[in-house]
């Protein structure tokens, strides 16, 4: 039976799933309610100088009949005051002894951080994670991703807080910057034991078309917010491989951004995460989501023979390489299982106007299988990603796997092309219709202008 | 039986007769259309009799746009509402969704059609400009589904209409045929409104064309005549006790009931005689008056009936029973019908032989005959050198100009009897077939 116990930099977790730093982590209740739920660890709701918020704070992107596929905050960090917070800490702890307890801090000056540092330590929290990555109201005020943004202070940060800090430091990392690994490398130079990531990224969710505002509107008026939810998770799982990989930086990590399943947990478990922190799946779902995420993380390492996290933990890394290590020899190209095609034609007009015109449709009207060119096709996948149907158009290697030569290779051999024109570019021979044939096919009915 | 109690009231009456296909609430609008796949050169399009753009119109339900849904569906077909609501559907557009390949529920198109249509004739919005003024006029005879399409493409085209209609209210058989768990006539009338009000076309009601005086009047005050006469009533079987009380034609229950509703007087015990689809609707229709039993007897067998293997479906679940391979001989009874003679067939090589001796009653107090349409060959013999087939059709050509010049054609009157759907394309199409006759 696997193991689901965590220690990241010495905080301990009955599991690696923790509720990231956001409103459902705003009071001890709804903390108290989570771990008897099942979540293994919670990073409390930003404590610091207490805010006033604005009404209307969230915003959401919603792709046809999906809510929330990505999702937006103007929300600041707690509006409570300090001792009530640190009141309900200690009562969860007393409570719940092997959970985890993590206060997130952002606050100003010196003496601010090492006053904070010890109340929350006093209180029980576990750990502390360090709030350098909120993008929108506590940063115009120095705080939040003003500091993520500027890795010297951030550092300077850093070292204030180990100055008191009796347990695990983690710095929370913004991803409105172009290079995450240094904010990272920051980090650990200032003493951090661990780091988290992604927090939110700077965006505007929508605007209100008939009364010219962004959403979320506060009295006509809106700002930007905070990005998260799972439209973000393919750009923290590339900042968390970022950091994973980074030699200099070389901490533990926290992944953040999208998780709302077993399977996304297990993704950035094996791009170098010990445990991952959860907001948007459960502002949408409720704390609920915890009974699909245990079994599902439980039967994967089971089914796969992994004890422990550890076992599994960055086990993707090193299949992530620079574009120029990649084999150019390896050739798949699509295959259409005719008998599961129920004849969309969705990866005709998908190859046909978005790729590479390697789909040709039968001549007969009454046969919609669309049937793939094979000397066209690149093996893009795009028709097998469009495709409706499961397992109906896979990609079949056609190399017999005895080649390898990359992009590096060729480059160390000079064999690469120079030039404009050069007879070494790699679409020279593809087969490409003439521009007018475009003009002269026939077209459905209804598709033209 | 009796699955439904006989309606007293209004309110029974619609639980009754609740809606095949009620109007979805924009949730369910919105949650149905998110599942198309947006086919290319899609399916639906090639099956649907009047091509309309479906994936477009639903992406636009998606995309908040209902207005250009509704105006997508209109650009193909005039009847867009009624259609949305008694098309075959499943035969149709939702028959070939993709999804029935992959045992899927295909997408809710009708529903999704008349979901849009509904927005629009609800807000009245103006969608159509119609064409520059050709000074030139049409008659057309009949405010149903052709001659109201063919009036709307006219008006587009910048002729001027007038339609002369037999009946108090247009729509055809969509207000005085079709069975009203399919389309309420305040619906049908509304569709007709609205389309009226986007393109000022004339309809003069309780206005028949009855003989070749009428004709002449047209032929002198309008440049084309566009026939919409659809066809005529229930045709007489010809058998001993058709006179008497009880025994009606199935259309002609239907319209009754339209208009009566629990009103109607409808039979405890009811044979409806038939196997097409409007046989199936009288039947499903009384089961829904509460009927007793309800009996569809027809001459051949089960495979070999006209109506939609869905029809047949609902009539039964409604409560309906059938008897295959009889051929009826007598109405019995004393002025009011109480039974009717059968008589037994076998259908060898499609021909139907009756086997001797075979003969039994079938007791009941009300026969509907869904035995077809008649033509209406008298009044179309008034127009001269019009040519009618052997199944008294009016012929056309590719223009649907009829043999006589000025005249077109489309609908029921030309195709025999088929969908709403088929008159309104057909007649859409007439309509270009008129004005190309009168730029001549």
């Amino acid at each position: 039976m696997a193991d689901l116990r965590t220690n990241l930099a010495g905080i301990k977790s009955p599991n690696p799933f923790w509720l990231a730093s956001a409103p459902p982590t705003n009071s001890g209740y709804q903390i108290m309610k989570a771990f008897d739920a099942g979540w293994g660890g919670a990073v409390w709701k930003t404590l610091g100088v207490p805010v006033v918020n604005v009404s209307s704070r969230y915003g959401s992107v919603n792709y046809r009949d999906k809510r929330m596929v990505g999702f937006n905050n103007i929300e600041l960090i707690t509006d409570r005051p300090l001792k009530d917070n640190l009141r309900e800490i200690s009562e969860v702890k007393k409570r719940f002894q092997d959970h985890a307890v993590i206060a997130s801090l952002m606050v100003e000056t010196k003496e601010e951080w090492h006053q904070i540092v010890r109340d929350v330590v006093n209180a029980g929290a576990d750990g502390i994670e360090l709030n350098f990555g909120c993008p929108h109201g506590m940063c115009e005020r120095g705080m939040g991703s003003a500091v993520g943004q500027e890795p010297k202070v951030l550092q300077m940060i850093v070292e204030w807080v180990k100055e008191v800090a009796k347990v695990p430091v983690i710095t929370k990392l913004t991803p409105n910057i172009s290079d995450i690994t240094r904010p990272a490398r920051a980090a650990r130079a200032g003493g951090s034991d661990a780091i988290s990531l992604i927090n939110t990224i700077q965006s505007i969710v929508g605007v209100d078309i008939d009364q010219f505002v962004p959403y979320p509107i506060v009295d006509g008026k809106s700002t930007n917010g905070g990005y998260c939810g799972p439209a973000v998770k393919p750009i923290a799982l590339n900042m968390v491989k970022n950091c994973a990989q980074h030699p200099e930086v070389n901490l533990p990590i926290s992944g953040i951004g999208g998780v709302e399943n077993w399977r996304d947990a297990v993704e950035f478990i094996l791009l170098g995460a010990t445990s991952v922190q959860v907001c948007t799946a459960v502002m949408h779902f409720g704390f609920g989501i915890i009974r699909e995420m245990l079994p599902g993380l439980e039967r994967y390492m089971d089914e796969k023979g992994f004890k422990t996290i550890e076992d599994f933990r960055g086990k993707a890394l090193p299949n992530i390489r620079h574009w120029e290590d990649l084999n150019l020899k390896y050739k798949v190209t699509a295959s259409i299982n005719e008998s599961k095609c129920i004849g969309c034609q969705l990866c005709y007009t998908a190859c046909e106007d978005g790729a590479h015109q390697a789909i040709a449709l039968s001549s007969d009207p009454a046969n919609r299988i669309p049937s793939i060119i094979d000397e066209n096709c690149v093996g893009c996948n795009l028709c097998s990603l469009v495709c409706p149907v499961e397992d109906c158009i896979t990609m079949e290697r056609r190399d017999d796997g005895k080649e390898h030569l990359t992009w590096g290779e060729r480059t160390a051999a000079g064999n690469i092309p120079k030039t404009f024109d050069d007879p070494l570019a790699g679409g020279l021979h593809h087969w490409v219709p003439e521009p007018a044939e475009a003009l002269a096919k026939k077209k459905p009915r209804h598709y033209k202008g | 039986m009796a699955e439904y109690k006989k309606p007293t009231t209004e309110a029974e009456f619609a639980a009754n007769f609740h809606p095949k296909k009620p109007l979805m609430t924009d949730t369910e609008a919105y949650y149905e259309s998110s599942r198309c796949l947006y086919c290319y050169d899609a399916p639906c399009i090639t099956a649907c009799p009047t091509g309309i753009d479906i994936p477009t119109f639903i992406r636009q339900i998606n995309n908040d746009n209902k207005d250009g849904a509704a105006k997508t569906i209109y650009d193909s077909n005039w009847m867009g509402h009624a259609c949305g609501n008694v098309c075959p559907t499943e035969e149709l557009c939702e028959g070939a969704c993709v999804y029935n390949h992959s045992d899927v529920k295909p997408i809710e198109i009708g529903r999704l059609q008349a979901h849009a249509t509904d927005k629009v004739i609800r807000s009245k919005k103006k969608l159509f400009r119609t064409g520059k003024d050709t000074g030139k006029k049409v008659a057309v005879i009949g405010a149903g589904p052709a001659g109201v399409s063919c009036a709307c493409e006219l008006r587009m085209l910048g002729h001027a209409v007038d339609i002369y209609e037999a009946r108090e209210k247009p729509s055809g058989l969509c207000v005085y045929g079709v069975a009203p768990y399919k389309l309420t006539n305040e619906e049908a009338v509304d569709e007709v409104t609205y389309l009226q009000e986007q393109f000022g076309f004339n309809v003069h009601y309780s206005k028949p064309v009855t003989g070749r005086a009428d004709f002449e009047k047209l032929e002198k005050d309008y440049d084309a005549v566009f026939i919409g006469i659809g066809l005529g009533a229930t045709s007489a079987l010809g058998i001993p006790g058709e006179e008497k009380q009880g025994v009606m034609g199935a259309l002609e229950f239907v319209e009754v009931l339209r208009n009566k509703h629990q009103a109607t007087p409808a039979g405890n015990r009811v044979i409806v005689l038939g196997g097409g689809n409007t046989a199936m609707d009288a039947a499903s229709e009384s089961c829904r008056m509460g009927a007793e039993s309800v009996t569809i007897a027809y001459r051949r067998g089960p495979e070999e009936m006209g109506a939609y293997s869905f029809e047949f479906d609902l009539a039964k679940k409604s409560g309906a029973k059938a008897l295959f391979n009889v051929t009826p001989m007598e109405f019995l009874g004393d002025g009011n019908v109480t039974g009717v003679k059968f008589i037994r067939n076998s259908s060898v090589n499609g021909k139907l032989e009756v086997i001797p001796g075979s003969e039994f009653v079938e007791p009941c107090d009300m026969v509907l005959l869904g035995t077809g349409q008649g033509k209406q060959v008298k009044l179309l013999e008034q127009v001269p050198g019009l040519t009618l087939d052997h199944k008294g059709r009016i012929v056309v050509n590719e223009q649907f100009q009829t043999t006589n010049a000025k005249y077109f054609t489309a609908g029921d009157a030309m195709n025999g009897g088929v969908e709403v759907v088929n008159a309104a394309a057909e007649a859409r199409r007439a309509a270009h077939g008129i004005d190309g006759y009168l730029k001549k």
